[in-house]
């Protein structure tokens, strides 16, 4: 049996550089079920090289990443084959971009959307796929009479539920968001916060978050990593960090926030 | 009495690297225990670093020296080297703490945000919603305002919330930063009525207190931050 305290997720030493230049370099840390990193630092601090990395899309210089899966064991996932690799990112993990453009097929109804995902793992039941998808809408709060519409026709706010609800469907245990709440405006995020709070809670995710808004690491994550020129310069329990920074640059960080 | 949290040889300071990297020694040699049914009060001038101890109680703030244990589980823990999961875990189930500050994601409901921590111990989502009821009847929060967000009342409101959040779950360990702050005479004679049970069922309790008369009311003892202040005794 599984412990919950055994890591869901281990990276170690990761480093990607691009020719001379540092992309995210020595990372390492462990991630348990259920629980939210988030990952924090300016543009260009290699946040989102380094959640690249990890997710399997872009193969590190150095370093390893290993993940518990759910049938074999602990895998390094840059040493499985690419088809085991594929069926891992459909299935156990999932992506959420900053841009729902990017993470959506915007020419196909917001139910393909979801039951694409279904599809892919082997459901064939039209039936039951469209369902699931209706009630993927309604946990993201999409109304059902939406379900065969386009996700042009939706709003920012919307596209970004209706990415999450294709990326939960096939109820993933690892979640990699790219500033989720970035293109949002203030009320939408608000919304889109609290939906995300409670599905981490209700479906136990663990979520690698990335952003730049500190006040959403706050809400959403348990512990920070600070990044800055690529490297990871302060680590550890986010209202700590937050809080009480040790390092200068967090310091700068924490201290240009404009407060109301 | 047993004790439940112990603080040895303890000390704070700054360092303000923003600021030319000034460093700010706040206090040295804290030594400080509190056990099951106290509850002290944590007193010295504005700026003597109180609320800085209590932040370093609950593990907001880290230490520069020393050691904060607290009793959790059956055995001691000591925070300033405990990992991250361990910390979450103490603040769930045994460390409690009532802020000035209200964080939470707007649009959630008051009445789920208070019964969140209960929630989150495991107990059914029915007792958790009856029991942050009760709490916010006891604190008169009309019940027009418990599906409201928080975020829309008024200061006295907002820490009546923090409050009935903060004393939902029985936590063996409590810290209260000035919690009848905002209040009236009613709502603060509510908080001290929360304070006395809590005692009655052995919490341990270390509060800041802004005046004498809830200090005078509550509290078994006080501990002075003051007398560690660096260079208050060269």
């Amino acid at each position: 049996m599984r412990q919950m305290n055994d890591p869901l997720l281990r990276v170690d030493n990761l480093t990607m550089m691009y020719g001379d230049r540092v992309g995210c370099k020595n990372v390492s840390f462990e991630l348990r079920p259920g629980e939210v990193l988030g990952i924090v630092g300016e543009s260009g601090s290699g946040k989102s090289t380094l959640l690249r990395s990890i997710s399997a899309q872009q193969e590190p210089t150095k370093g390893i990443v290993e993940y518990q899966t759910r049938i074999d064991g602990t895998r390094d996932v840059y040493q499985m084959s690419e088809a085991q690799r594929r069926l891992l990112m459909r299935t156990d993990w999932a992506f959420v971009h900053q841009n729902p453009r990017d993470g959506l097929r915007m020419n196909v109804s917001a139910g393909a959307n979801i039951g694409e995902r279904l599809m892919a793992i082997g459901d064939r039941h039209y039936g039951n796929i469209r369902q699931n998808a209706d009630n993927w809408l309604g946990k993201v709060e999409i109304a059902s009479e939406r379900l065969d519409d386009l996700p042009s026709t939706f709003s920012g706010g919307m596209q970004q539920r209706l990415q999450i609800a294709r990326n939960l469907v096939t109820s993933p245990r690892l979640v990699f968001m790219d500033e989720p709440t970035g293109g949002l405006d203030v009320s939408v995020q608000a919304r889109l916060l609290d939906l995300l709070r409670g599905l981490v809670h209700d479906l136990n995710l663990a979520v690698i978050i990335v952003t730049h808004d500190l006040a959403v690491a706050r809400l959403l994550s348990h512990r920070l990593m600070v990044m800055q020129q690529g490297k990871v310069i302060e680590h550890g329990l986010t209202d700590q960090v937050l809080d009480d920074p040790q390092h200068p640059y967090t310091q700068l960080l924490v201290s240009s926030i404009l407060q109301n | 009495m047993s004790e439940m949290l112990h603080a040895h040889n303890v000390a704070k300071s700054f360092t303000l690297h923003t600021q030319g990297s000034v460093t700010i020694p706040v206090f040295e040699g804290v030594e400080f225990g509190l056990s099951a049914g106290e509850c002290i009060a944590l007193t010295g001038e504005s700026g003597s670093g109180k609320s800085t101890f209590m932040r370093m109680l609950y593990a907001n703030y880290t230490c520069s020296q020393g050691s904060i244990k607290v009793f959790h589980d059956g055995g001691w823990l000591d925070l300033t080297t405990a990992n991250p999961h361990s910390i979450l875990e103490i603040r769930k189930r045994t460390l409690g703490y009532v802020s000035q500050f209200l964080r939470v994601i707007p649009r959630v409901p008051t009445l789920e945000i208070v019964a969140e921590p209960l929630v989150a111990l495991g107990t059914s989502r029915e007792a958790a919603m009856d029991k942050a009821r009760d709490l916010l009847t006891r604190l008169r929060i009309p019940e027009r305002l418990w599906q409201l967000s928080p975020l829309t009342f008024s200061g006295g409101e907002q820490q009546r919330v923090n409050i009935a959040r903060g004393f939902i779950a029985d936590y063996p360990i409590m810290l209260l930063d000035e919690p009848t702050a905002s209040l009236d005479v009613q709502n603060r004679a509510t908080v001290l009525e929360l304070i006395e049970e809590a005692k009655k069922r052995g919490a341990a309790i270390a509060g800041i207190f802004h005046d004498h008369e809830t200090r005078d009311a509550v509290c078994t003892g006080s501990f002075d931050v003051t007398s560690f202040k660096v260079g208050a005794n060269d």
